[in-house]
């Protein structure tokens, strides 16, 4: 199933909108372009803001996990 | 008619013509808790989406960037009146609905603690790491008695007039009045 390997977990759990996404941005350009970050979220609307965030931002949502409470995102730096 | 040349010409026009930069361009105008606490979301998200942010604040918008820890002297009698009824500093505004007296404010604040939502000071924190601009509109300052010296630190704060905004609203892909 995963074929790529998590650099980092950025943890954004019990943030509320817009710190997810805030977060996300600063940690990729700490990031190399490739790399892969786990991001954990119980924010619903960010089901919703990180897919937009990445088509804006050019970078690539590879898989996103939906656990009860915890959603999971992991993000490929693509630029 | 040579169309590769019509072409050409055409191409030169588009690449000169003023455009639309990543950028967001917003007037602060309110000085409600509420508006300003939805500005500095956007305005943050925005950063975060890559964009470039200017945020322009006038009128009642403008008490907000006080500094509660700051005095500034030299005020005639209206600048002190005005002084002394605008909130002092973005953690004494209020709601647009449902003040109730102050109470309504406290609880939403309350609220806004236990569900982690991130309040004006954060915000204005995060902005000023996310490299968001602000300028302060001169006239609005002046009209009401404030000073630059009343104002908080912010990285690159500036008192500016309305040409100032038009200039970065004109080559902005999305603006805003709040």
């Amino acid at each position: 199933m995963s074929e790529f390997t998590v650099a980092k977990t950025l943890d954004c759990k019990g943030l509320a909108c817009p710190m997810p996404i805030v977060k996300l941005s600063v940690e990729i350009t700490k990031m190399k372009v490739g790399d892969v970050v786990e991001m954990l979220s119980t924010d619903p609307g960010s089901l919703a803001d990180v897919p937009s965030w990445a088509k804006s931002t050019g970078n690539a949502v590879l898989e996103t996990k939906q656990e009860p409470g915890l959603i999971r995102f992991y993000v490929k730096r693509q630029k | 008619m040579d169309i590769e040349k019509e072409l050409t010409e055409l191409k030169a026009k588009v690449d000169s013509a003023p455009g639309m930069e990543n950028k967001l361009s917003m007037v602060i105008f309110s000085g409600d808790l509420d508006k300003q606490l939805a500005s500095m979301i956007i305005a943050t998200g925005a950063a975060a989406m890559g964009m470039k942010v200017v945020l322009f604040y006038t009128f009642w918008g403008t008490a907000a960037l006080r500094d509660p820890a700051k005095k500034a002297g030299g005020k005639n009698f209206m600048g002190k009146m005005f002084g002394f009824m605008l909130p002092k500093g973005r953690n004494k505004l209020k709601l647009s609905q449902m003040n109730m007296a102050g109470a309504g404010t406290a609880m939403m604040k309350d609220l806004m603690k236990k569900k982690n939502v991130a309040s004006l000071d954060q915000l204005f924190e995060v902005a000023a790491m996310l490299g968001i601009e602000i300028f302060i509109c001169e006239m609005s300052m002046d009209l009401m008695g404030m000073k630059k010296e009343e104002m908080i630190d912010y990285p690159g704060l500036k008192v500016c007039g309305v040409a100032s905004f038009l200039a970065e609203a004109k080559e902005s892909a999305v603006q805003l009045f709040i």
